[in-house]
């Protein structure tokens, strides 16, 4: 590991700090994106999204996901590579074992419950990139016995790899497929690779569960997250809550699909088509 | 009274040590998963809990079906049951060790299970599974003892005792609805999220531990003085038998919901635990065997001539109990995560290491169940000579 115990909580103890004045880092990088008046907001749960939002928290992250941009596959390879090195995520050979925090699936399999065999070639054919949805009403952080899981103010669906004591209830709870459980141990292949791994994030042990953090880390340093760096054209993230942002000024545009929303637990990522 | 638990004929040994033997081995196969972490076990992104938490499931069923026992005899007074009801809080003991067992191998971070009561957290099903869990296995102690223990002294049970008993009734009850809870409150698993899911659990609880104890009562009484009144073991195989009925009726209500509804999500675990899907059909045979196990074995329980000899009635409730030990110990868990979210399929099969885990947590539960009885026949035995 190239990151030992006092670097990271160097890190971490930087990353508090800087999560702090979260705020400032959000109108330095995502101007007009989050109302400069507050930046906790009232965690009421159930409100949120379309149009609702002003009786809502003050912030509201989300990502909306320009597949049509995404038929240059490249693109694709980018984005994952970039969360990859971002959060050293370990490759393992077997599907069984997998770690994905943003990967690429079909029309099919990304919406099911919306079955169209007369769907266009051309949507059919593309590839959606799948990542944890950061729910309004998140299925994982209700059932979590140990609040490993949880929901920030600002939306963010965060894991706690310290918490978590491995029973996976989230994965069954999750209905996105959207999270991943170490079984073994992660180093192992990323020692195998010899990755260079990314010092300003920790890796995990094995036993727990991980997902997409939304980047975290990095909002909370005032940088973009790792996706939206590599591609900011396919990955458009900002503050939902803000009718002026420049992810509301999308969604008003475009057309835009989200996963299972007869559930009710109102994803944050959205698929622009 | 324990120390009556080490005296023994030379075949109780032998049973005690085999048992060890068994353990150990599932012992060592448990420290090779903690050092290599659950990736030693058949589970997978998709199917992220396997046969320890199927297991669990069906356990706690086991302990909850003593309760079958105890509200005739507690609420009812009756007193064909006085002299068996121990026997059933016993197995509830047994049954519920082993369900804390299979947890704790299930959990990826097991040094850090003591979180749950360090961040008690209240909108998650597991807390109150925790508490009832754990609550009964001490109900159950406390009766199933002091009961004996005043049996043993030839005096009534003691009035402090009575509460506790009475607790046990909802507690029963309580154990195996939380656990259902776990499944049937997740959205997205079409097989789990159905209300019969409790109502189904506690039919099957109450056919499934019963089954155990008939089995237990008449192996008992072949190695030990000990004798129960036939009347008594009838009474508990009709219980068997109605409560069978019910969890198949229940069954029954899931086919038709999904089938007649043509909702694809509601049909598609069905289709593959019962028929296949998509060419995937592992759990076929054994679903099928267990459906066929259940009608058999309330065919039996339902026939009077047939229930009144022992070889039938041995047949009639170990159907029952194979039948809901592979529907609900096996098909309700892996059923629920097939189709996985993304409606593609995946399937399961348990490793060698994690059987052994399984059986060896089956062999703690024996050896808990053994020390019990053994204590439970030296009363009786006592009882019946004076």
């Amino acid at each position: 590991m190239s990151m030992d115990r006092r670097e990271f909580l160097k890190a971490a103890g930087l990353s508090a700090v800087a999560g702090l004045g979260a705020k400032g880092a959000f109108d330095l990088f995502m101007p007009g994106d989050v109302d400069a008046s507050e930046h906790e907001g009232h965690s009421e749960h159930g409100e949120g999204h379309g149009g609702m939002a002003e009786a809502g928290p003050k912030v509201r992250l989300a990502m909306a996901i320009d597949v049509l941009q995404l038929k240059d596959h490249s693109k694709v390879d980018k984005i994952r590579a970039a969360c990859d090195n971002a959060h050293n995520i370990p490759h393992w050979d077997s599907k069984d074992d997998e770690i994905k925090w943003i990967w690429e699936d079909e029309y099919e399999h990304v919406f099911p419950d919306s079955h169209n065999e007369y769907l266009a070639d051309e949507v059919r054919e593309l590839p959606f990139l799948l990542m944890c949805n950061h729910c309004d009403d998140p299925p994982c952080a209700r059932v979590c016995p140990v609040e490993a899981t949880f929901k920030r103010p600002d939306g963010i669906v965060a894991q706690d790899y310290h918490r978590c004591i491995g029973c996976r209830f989230c994965m069954a709870a999750c209905p996105y497929g959207s999270r991943s459980f170490n079984w073994f141990d992660p180093r192992i292949p990323l020692k195998a690779e010899g990755r260079k791994l990314n010092p300003r994030f920790p890796t995990r042990m094995r036993g727990v569960v991980e997902k997409c953090n939304f980047c975290v880390e990095r909002l909370a340093e005032g940088k973009k997250p790792a996706c939206v760096e590599a591609c900011p054209d396919v990955m458009i993230y900002g503050n939902l809550a803000d009718p002026n942002s420049k992810i509301r000024k999308v969604l008003r545009e475009r057309v835009s699909l989200r996963r299972k929303l007869e559930l009710g637990t109102k994803p944050s990522v959205f698929y622009l088509v | 009274m324990i120390e009556r638990a080490l005296k023994g004929s030379p075949k109780y040994w032998g049973w005690v040590f085999f048992l060890l033997a068994v353990i150990s081995v599932g012992f060592m196969c448990y420290l090779y998963q903690l050092k290599n972490g659950l990736g030693i076990t058949g589970m997978s992104r998709d199917i992220s809990w396997g046969v320890y938490i199927a297991q669990f499931t069906y356990f706690v069923g086991v302990a909850a079906g003593a309760v079958m026992l105890v509200i005739p005899k507690y609420l009812h007074h009756y007193q064909k049951y006085a002299k068996i009801v121990v026997f059933g809080e016993f197995i509830a003991i047994a049954a519920v060790t082993m369900c804390l067992l299979f947890i704790i191998v299930d959990i990826g971070q097991p040094m850090r299970m003591l979180n749950v009561l360090l961040h008690p957290t209240p909108h998650s099903m597991l807390f109150y599974d925790m508490i009832v869990l754990n609550g009964y296995l001490a109900i159950n102690i406390i009766v199933g003892y002091n009961t004996l223990l005043a049996d043993k002294k030839g005096l009534p049970c003691p009035g402090w005792v009575k509460p506790f008993i009475y607790l046990s009734i909802p507690w029963a009850i309580s154990i195996h609805t939380v656990t259902a809870f776990l499944y049937a409150g997740v959205p997205g698993r079409h097989l789990w999220l159905t209300a019969v899911m409790a109502p189904r659990f506690l039919a099957s609880a109450f056919a499934a531990g019963p089954s155990l104890l008939i089995m237990l009562l008449l192996f008992v009484q072949k190695v030990s003085k000990f004798r129960v009144d036939p009347e008594a073991i009838q009474s508990v195989a009709k219980t068997v038998c109605y409560a069978m009925i019910v969890n198949v009726f229940l069954m029954f209500m899931e086919f038709f919901t999904a089938y007649y509804s043509h909702i694809p999500g509601h049909i598609a675990p069905l289709e593959y635990l019962f028929f296949g899907l998509h060419g995937h059909d592992s759990l076929v045979g054994f679903m099928r065997f267990s459906m066929l196990a259940g009608f058999v074995g309330i065919g039996i329980l339902l026939v009077p001539a047939l229930r009144r000899q022992n070889g039938w009635l041995i047949a009639g409730v170990a159907s029952v109990f194979i039948a809901t030990l592979i529907d609900k110990g096996v098909g309700l868990v892996i059923g629920g995560f097939i189709p996985n979210p993304f409606e593609t399929i995946t399937e399961y099969s348990a490793t060698m290491p994690e059987i052994m885990i399984a059986i060896s947590i089956w062999a703690v539960g024996a050896l808990v169940l053994t020390i019990l009885y053994k204590l439970a026949l030296s009363v009786r035995e006592e009882q019946q000579i004076a």
